[in-house]
């Protein structure tokens, strides 16, 4: 059962020479084997590996989602239209994951061009969750959520536009990380909406998150947008005190959120166990935020994918799906001059609103905490029919996506008949990954809600 | 911006994007776009008059590069092809796309 | 916008069926691609001229693969400023790229990243012999792939070639300030020049270094019409000519009919000398423009502006102007020697070298136009000067050997001895010509002709 070990235990117990990489990997392997069929996580599986034991990730399986460019492996975005699409260049993350030596185990499903909360768009078919098989995993990085709640590798990489690292975090019990944009290099990641795409960990632990951002963070050349700030370590906000951290609650007032935030509100008590003072704040209404991000996301969607058809890919335009569909061209019909006033510019000042009422927040709060996502993972076949189903998913994570501040998912509450998990959001301003690290940290350490913690 | 989608309209976004899309498909997009424009209008009732425009987050400027040729990024004349449907003695190949003359 | 009233046909254009007078409305944008080693947003070389093989200068940036991302090549930035700042704009301290979108197979992303509303540089001028051109604005984009239209297989396809694809190219857009053929042409030259002197683009236009676009139309009034042709596919100055000229008579018989010219993309066919329609314009463009997300902004200070300023190169008018002032050198012959703008030093050195030894360098210029000299790049100065003087030196002839030579030509030309006894004096020029020939030496021909003369007459 090595399959189960957390990344920081793996590394541990392969230093001390207690287990072998060959019996994880192995381990990891058959968990696959058992489980992928049903699941379908897994769109493509690597079983190649060498043992890197001087290397910080000693050749440990890891996940990767399928939108992320990978030398020589197909590489999907779990679409029709890249079925048979083989990259010639490495997408820098993974090219960092790599000399870290990790060991990609098999690229993850999707939901099709990262267009969705639900992996239920990939046009290879739905990932189940593997908490409660009847029901959805999120998205759009649901393989890789599904990946780790089902120890079909030790960790694994997402990617998050607007909620799609931590919405499937949230729906699978296990944490995601959505790193400061820019922190994170977006060169050979498959782009959705390229003011706020940024690539992360989904992990088993708090403490695996900070350990796998240390190795894929870092400015890169390649990427433009991408900041030259230091990278801290990440692990030394572990274990640190929160006593005299201020903390904001927002979007406790919501209407719809009432059952949910009944079970959420008694988890916050463990701050103020822990020290630190809890306030709720008021943030500008979320629905302000959908529109901006509807408006940005489709207009920047329809941009990114007119590069796709049948002379450099060896499928056409005519294989998108409908939801791919439905997004080129709303973003077309925003971008274009047929209104007189730009959607796209007028929600960038709207943008500028969003960021400000958060930076607001920030002069009197160290992190902001909201519920990750509504409420718990949907049934297969939510998605049927409802054109707004991720926006209104991910609207509590879409100011933190659209400003680039960085935010954390981690599981907060479990629901005995169900076995699904609600996840807490946590925020914290542009480049302080290390404020939501020791904040997350020191929840899931002091509470029973991460499943892998429990096992200690 | 309050605009009314139509067929008429669809069509000619999907013109636009080159998204063939079928007869069916054009009353299922017009009522999808009906139901996503409503979200968009919320932005009419914004108060953000002089509000300067987020177009990105970093703060960063002049992000540039030093005139030198990257050979280790460059493709060899094989790797570049090797996703085309369609290729000729080198070259990618599409239908004439121009009748000239 | 200044539209000056002068009436076509004035500098030699054709009219036909002048039942009205009107006068050329015309701007150019004129493409120019810049040398930079590497291209616009990506490391790879940029040679597509030289390129042993298609594709080869390619990555996954100009290839347009999912997720890669530009990184603008900041040489090609201060070149466009530099550019603007010799045709005397201004510039634009903040800027960005934005893409613009289109579908063309030659276009790998589905969109071209270029500049939208903040250009570099906006609202400078050149100035022609006919007149002020306004300079409306100058960006910065990149260039597309090359198309190359064949039959394969019977099929009728294009093959692309991305060698080009990515490649710095600035656009220069004029004001609709143009007035007739030969100034479009004097303009074009004259901008190829400025970018040549700026050592930033080579401007081969048969290979399409430079590309010419001229929108234009016809005005009774002088005001903007309401419609406008635009002619692309113009590799050359001289078939620039011939375009304007053949759609001032084109739109001439058209609005004389009483009609409007279409609204319309046209070709310039140079084998047929004729304008043909691409497409129609009916719906504008929707190029759904936006800021690049990819590529942070630009900021410049005006310090920074200053110091390119400070370093632009002395450019052709300049030079003109310098080369009155110190050598007398006459502006007709200096505009067709600065024209070749890697002779300009070579020159400069020989025009002070004259001057210093009272030769008188204007001479020396006008050899050179009439191509009495020849000057090529590493000739020394010195020997420019010794052949010029060789030109004008004259050597002791032997009078015998003269007097021997010329009655040779008499006798093997009795025909032109007989026409000149009959009157016909135009043959001497016939005969001096025979006799220069079957000489080495620089003859002092006011000699030779009077021998000729007395010889004729004995």
């Amino acid at each position: 059962m090595l399959n189960k070990l957390t990344l920081k235990q793996a590394i541990d117990k392969l230093d001390n020479k207690k287990i072998t990489l060959e019996d994880i990997w192995a381990d990891v392997l058959s968990a696959i084997k058992n489980q992928n069929d049903k699941l379908n996580v897994y769109l493509a599986i690597n079983k190649n590996f060498k043992s890197q034991p001087n290397k910080p990730l000693k050749g440990l399986p890891i996940a990767v989602k399928d939108n992320f460019c990978t030398k020589g492996t197909i590489t999907t975005a779990s679409s029709l239209l890249l079925k048979d699409f083989v990259p010639q260049f490495e997408s820098t993350v993974t090219q960092k994951l790599k000399d870290a030596g990790g060991e990609i185990v098999g690229k993850t499903n999707m939901d099709a061009w990262a267009h969705g909360s639900s992996t239920e768009t990939s046009q290879y078919g739905k990932t189940l969750n593997p908490r409660n098989t009847q029901h959805l995993p999120g998205g759009s990085s649901g393989g890789s959520a599904a990946a780790v709640a089902a120890d079909m590798c030790i960790a694994s990489l997402g990617s998050e536009t607007a909620g799609s690292i931590r919405q499937p975090a949230a729906w699978c019990g296990v944490v995601g990380l959505k790193p400061t944009y820019g922190r994170t290099s977006r060169y050979g990641i498959v782009a959705m909406a390229s003011s706020t795409d940024s690539p992360g960990p989904i992990t088993k632990t708090v403490e695996d998150a900070a350990i796998l951002l240390n190795h894929i963070a870092g400015h890169d050349p390649l990427n433009a947008t991408s900041s030259s700030e230091k990278t801290p370590n990440f692990t030394e906000s572990l274990d640190k005190p929160i006593e005299n951290l201020k903390i904001g609650i927002i979007y406790h007032n919501l209407e719809g959120l009432e059952n949910v935030w009944k079970l959420f509100a008694p988890q916050l008590k463990i701050f103020t166990k822990l020290g630190a003072s809890v306030k709720y704040a008021q943030a500008m209404d979320p629905k302000h935020a959908i529109s901006v991000y509807t408006v940005v996301q489709r207009s920047e969607v329809s941009s990114n994918l007119a590069r796709f058809d049948d002379v450099r890919y060896q499928h056409g335009r005519d294989t998108f799906g409908n939801e791919a569909k439905k997004r080129i061209m709303l973003g077309t019909h925003t971008l274009s001059k047929v209104f007189n006033t730009h959607p796209y510019s007028l929600a960038q000042k709207v943008r500028t609103l969003l960021i400000k009422d958060y930076e607001k927040l920030f002069k009197k709060y160290d992190v902001l905490i909201s519920l990750t996502s509504p409420g718990f993972a949907k049934k297969v076949g939510a998605t049927e029919g409802s054109a707004m189903f991720g926006e209104l998913e991910d609207m509590l994570m879409e100011v933190s996506s659209l400003s680039g501040m960085p935010g954390i998912s981690i599981p907060c509450y479990r629901d005995e008949k169900t076995n699904l998990y609600l996840g807490m959001n946590i925020m914290a301003p542009m480049w302080r990954e290390d404020l939501v690290i020791q904040v997350a940290d020191a929840f899931e350490k002091n509470t029973d809600w991460n499943s892998w913690r429990k096992n200690d | 911006m309050k605009q009314k989608i139509d067929k008429q309209l669809v069509r000619h976004i999907a013109e636009l994007a080159q998204i063939p899309i079928t007869a069916k498909e054009e009353e299922s997009l017009a009522n999808d776009f009906a139901a996503t424009l409503k979200v968009v209008d919320q932005l009419q009732k914004v108060d953000a008059k002089g509000v300067k425009l987020t177009y990105q987050v970093t703060g960063l400027k002049n992000i540039t590069r030093e005139d030198e040729v990257n050979k280790k990024n460059m493709f060899t004349q094989k790797q570049a092809l090797i996703n085309a449907s369609h290729t000729y003695d080198g070259f990618f190949v599409v239908k004439r796309v121009i009748d000239a003359k | 916008m200044l539209l000056k009233k002068i009436l076509i046909g004035t500098r030699g254009e054709k009219m036909t069926n002048s039942n009205k007078n009107y006068q050329l409305i015309c701007g150019l944008e004129v493409h120019a691609e810049l040398k930079t080693k590497s291209k616009m947003f990506c490391g790879c070389k940029n040679d597509p001229f030289h390129a042993p093989k298609p594709n080869i200068y390619t990555c996954p940036v100009c290839l347009g693969m999912p997720g890669a991302l530009p990184v603008p090549n900041k040489k090609a930035i201060e070149w466009t400023i530099k550019l603007g700042l010799a045709l005397n704009c201004k510039i634009n301290l903040f800027s960005k790229f934005d893409r613009k979108h289109y579908f063309y197979p030659d276009l790998p992303k589905g969109y071209q990243i270029s500049q939208y509303d903040i250009p570099f540089c906006y609202d400078g001028y050149l100035d022609t012999s006919e007149g002020r051109i306004g300079i409306a604005r100058i960006h910065l984009e990149e260039d597309t792939g090359k198309l190359l239209h064949k039959t394969i297989n019977g099929k009728k396809v294009s093959l692309i070639d991305f060698n080009r694809g990515g490649v710095p190219l600035v656009e220069v857009v004029t004001e609709p300030d143009i007035k007739t053929a030969t100034q479009a042409a004097e303009y074009g030259k004259k901008l190829r020049n400025i970018i040549r002197y700026l050592d930033i683009g080579n401007c081969d236009m048969q290979k399409g270094g430079m590309r010419l676009e001229a929108n234009l139309s016809l005005s009774e009034t002088g005001d903007l019409p309401d419609y406008k042709v635009e002619v692309k596919n113009i590799n050359s100055f001289k078939f620039m000519e011939q375009a304007i000229a053949y759609e001032i008579d084109r739109q001439t018989k058209i609005l004389n009919q009483g009609k409007t010219p279409a609204q319309e993309t046209r070709g310039w066919d140079a084998n047929k000398q004729r304008s043909f329609s691409q497409r129609a314009k009916e719906t504008a463009e929707d190029y759904r423009y936006f800021p690049d997300p990819d590529i942070p902004p630009l900021q410049f200070t005006k310090e920074q502006v200053e110091k390119w300023r400070e370093k632009l190169p002395e450019l052709p008018a300049q030079i003109l102007d310098r080369w009155y002032q110190n050598f007398k050198i006459e502006p007709k012959f200096g505009e067709i020697l600065i024209s070749n703008h890697c002779l300009t030093t070579l020159l400069n050195a020989i025009f002070s070298k004259a001057k210093r030894k009272k030769i008188n360098p204007n001479s020396i210029a006008k050899a050179l136009v009439n191509k009495k000299l020849t000057l090529q790049l590493g000739d020394k100065p010195k020997n420019i000067i010794a052949n010029y003087q060789q030109l004008h030196k004259i050597d002791n002839i032997d009078s015998d050997v003269l007097k021997q030579t010329i009655n040779k030509v008499l006798t093997t030309n009795p025909d032109a001895v007989t026409k000149f006894k009959t009157g016909k004096t135009q043959v001497i020029g016939f005969l001096l010509g025979q006799i220069a020939q079957k000489l080495p030496q620089k003859l002092d021909m006011k000699q030779v002709r009077l021998e000729l003369l007395k010889a004729l007459e004995n």
